[in-house]
């Protein structure tokens, strides 16, 4: 009667003794040039190595531009935290997917692109979307710098178990709804604060039915619900996504790893703390409206009138920063940007999506419109397939791989007043630069956007081919 | 890290739930590699105008709250990125304490291994601290982490806090010192029962 969070958590129990956090092994170490820099000076100021430079993967993301690289690029401080890590990890004999390589892209793509992320694993990394790697039914999630040096100094964290929250999708997404719209559903349900304290694992019809890049954006957002990490359970489509890439098991392991996969299933008679029930049916595309992801509606409505009672000065604080009135409706509203993009949404199948959408369309006039994929494979596969002359035709910018404007450190920020039609995760205040508007939507929302000028339900699209 | 035992200080109050690290400290601020000097970032876009003079609106820049080091605010404070620039912004700017009817997981973890203190409290509790902070003679509190404790203004209040994380503030311990002393027991997981993978 365990559920797949129990089963991999008691795999990893190092330590455990009455009245202390137990510690855990951690199977795999992600890190990045932004959240790792005071965690080496601090390894070194007490004369420690990292003990496990072998499972520690290192790539640069954040804030590196995706727009001419040549190098040193302009921005010192964040070149020179590139080079830091640089030469961190040669200290440290730690592998880096540098600017130069074809591996290198957001670290939630680069993982399981590479075939890193494997079910049953304990995954962490200085980023809170790590709960991304989830999808492969692993155990992920994002860490503080400090807690950074800590597993590269122990190879474990001490951890407090969390609640198990259970949310279940049956029926089958009707057609133009995606994992985005989904995921945006699930948290405007539960509320950006209904997972705290939890792990939320994804089960159902619905869920079972997503492709992985699906998959790993719902469990993408799940932060955005508060829940530090979301987890799905490992099948067949998880096995044939991971099968032939590069730091996948080979051969006879390959088998016996396959094996031991089936067997992370939570049990018929497993018991949550909760559930939470969706039938993905009723669902539509979802638009958030406001500056917290929890404050969405689906592209059919309209902006609500404000609640009465306790998170009224949020609500009221929200509306003014995004410009917007109560009832006016989501269709219609006019923007300036759009950015199909980040670790949420910039996964192959995402630009294949959004490309979809994008063939044989110009986008309006007066608004700029950018695609950055994931990696720089995936950059190189959408090419290959075609993709990128379609978002280039239709007046879209193809970008290199990284964050780019889901956090806006590097040079794509929205100006302030400007209005984008976001598929990264946070429409926070400021978030994609300040006085910049976010709707979070689908890629193929987003593209329609771009295209029409304004917010439209991508159900009535007219495709061209 | 700094212990945390006993803190007596004035209180200011940003009444809004769901506050996240993004407001906390807006990101063109991650790209230094020390963990000191981010104080005068905390809130920055709240506390300045775009022009860079300071908002005569936002609470912190109100004179009589500039000796505030308890931070009184609404649920879910520090949600979103895991940023520990959060923490060590609001430790750089001089607050010790956190009080809130709740906390997001990371910044939870994030301040409590910096020796900023987060104190849960239910929700009318809070809104009961917000007022009393804006009257016009203030809010003076002591948190005491000993006996769980904050008390002020005629209230005297116990917040819970898990035994390890209480012991691990009240002495300063590193958590790595902590972890070193299983050394042993990791050596025997990494013989025994790591999974099959082949990075």
């Amino acid at each position: 009667m365990r559920t797949l969070y129990d089963k991999i958590w008691e795999r990893h129990i190092v330590h455990r003794e009455p009245g202390r956090p137990t510690l855990l092994y951690i199977d795999l170490h992600l890190i990045h040039e932004v959240t790792s820099p005071q965690a080496f000076d601090g390894l070194r100021s007490n004369g420690r190595r990292v003990r496990r430079p072998d499972l520690t993967f290192a790539t640069v993301d954040h804030a590196i531009p995706t727009l001419n690289r040549s190098l040193p690029f302009p921005d010192k401080v964040a070149w020179n935290q590139v080079e830091t890590l640089r030469r961190n990890c040669s200290e440290f004999g730690i592998r880096l997917f540098d600017l130069d390589r074809i591996e290198q892209g957001i670290v939630h793509v680069l993982g399981p692109e590479q075939g890193m992320t494997q079910p049953g694993l304990t995954i962490v990394c200085g980023d809170s979307h790590t709960s991304t790697h989830g999808a492969f039914g692993a155990l992920a999630f994002g860490i503080g710098t400090t807690e950074v040096e800590h597993v590269l100094a122990t190879q474990t964290l001490p951890q407090t178990k969390a609640d198990n929250l259970r949310v279940n999708v049956e029926g089958d997404l009707p057609f133009g709804v995606t994992a985005k719209d989904l995921i945006l559903a699930v948290i405007n349900r539960i509320g950006t604060n209904g997972g705290t304290g939890c792990v939320i694992e994804y089960t159902g019809k619905a869920i079972r039915s997503l492709s992985m890049e699906g998959r790993m954006t719902v469990c993408n957002m799940s932060i955005e619900a508060g829940a530090r990490a979301g987890m799905i359970a490992p099948d067949d489509t998880t096995f044939d996504y991971l099968e032939g890439r590069p730091f996948a098991p080979k051969g006879e392991n390959w088998e016996r790893a396959v094996d031991h996969w089936r067997s992370l299933q939570s049990d018929p008679d497993a018991v949550y703390d909760r559930t939470v029930e969706i039938d993905a049916g009723e669902l539509a595309p979802f638009v958030t409206w406001g500056t917290s992801p929890e404050m969405s509606v689906m592209v059919t409505e309209a902006v609500p009138e404000p609640a009465m009672g306790r998170d009224e000065a949020s609500y009221i604080k929200a509306l003014e920063y995004m410009g917007l009135e109560p009832s006016q409706p989501i269709e219609g509203i006019v923007i300036d940007r759009a950015f199909i993009g980040s670790c949420t949404n910039a996964r192959i199948e995402d630009l294949r999506d959004a490309a979809r959408v994008a063939r044989g369309y110009r986008v309006a006039s007066g608004v700029n419109a950018m695609v950055v994929p994931g990696s720089m494979q995936i950059k190189l596969q959408a090419e290959q397939e075609g993709l990128a002359e379609i978002f280039v035709e239709a007046g879209f910018e193809w970008r290199d791989a990284g964050c780019s404007m889901c956090l806006a450190m590097n040079d794509d920020v929205l100006g302030e007043g400007e209005r984008c039609a976001s598929t990264s995760n946070r429409n926070f205040e400021g978030r994609q630069g300040r006085g910049g508007r976010t709707h979070l939507v689908s890629p193929s929302m987003a593209a329609a956007a771009a295209i029409a000028g304004h917010l439209v339900d991508v159900r009535n699209w007219k495709f061209r081919s | 890290m700094t212990p945390f035992v006993k803190h007596t200080g004035r209180a200011v109050a940003i009444g809004l739930a769901n506050i996240d690290t993004d407001q906390i400290i807006p990101k063109q601020f991650l790209k230094r590699t020390d963990r000191s000097g981010y104080g005068e970032f905390l809130f920055f876009n709240w506390r300045f105008l775009p022009d860079g003079s300071p908002d005569p609106g936002f609470v912190l820049n109100d004179p009589k709250y500039a000796t505030s080091s308890i931070l009184i605010t609404g649920a879910n404070f520090g949600c979103g990125s895991s940023r520990e620039h959060a923490p060590w912004s609001l430790l750089d700017y001089g607050f010790r304490v956190i009080i809130a009817s709740g906390f997001a997981d990371i910044f939870f973890d994030n301040s409590l291994k910096n020796g900023l203190l987060p104190v849960s409290l239910p929700e009318p509790i809070v809104d009961e601290l917000i007022k009393l902070s804006t009257s016009d003679e203030g809010l003076k509190l002591s948190v005491d982490l000993e006996d769980q404790i904050v008390s002020g203004a005629g209230l005297a209040v116990r917040f819970e806090i898990d035994p390890f994380r209480k012991e691990s503030l009240l002495s300063g311990m590193d958590d790595i010192d902590f972890t070193l002393r299983h050394e042993a027991a990791i050596s025997t997981f990494e013989r025994d029962s790591m999974p099959i993978y082949r990075f």
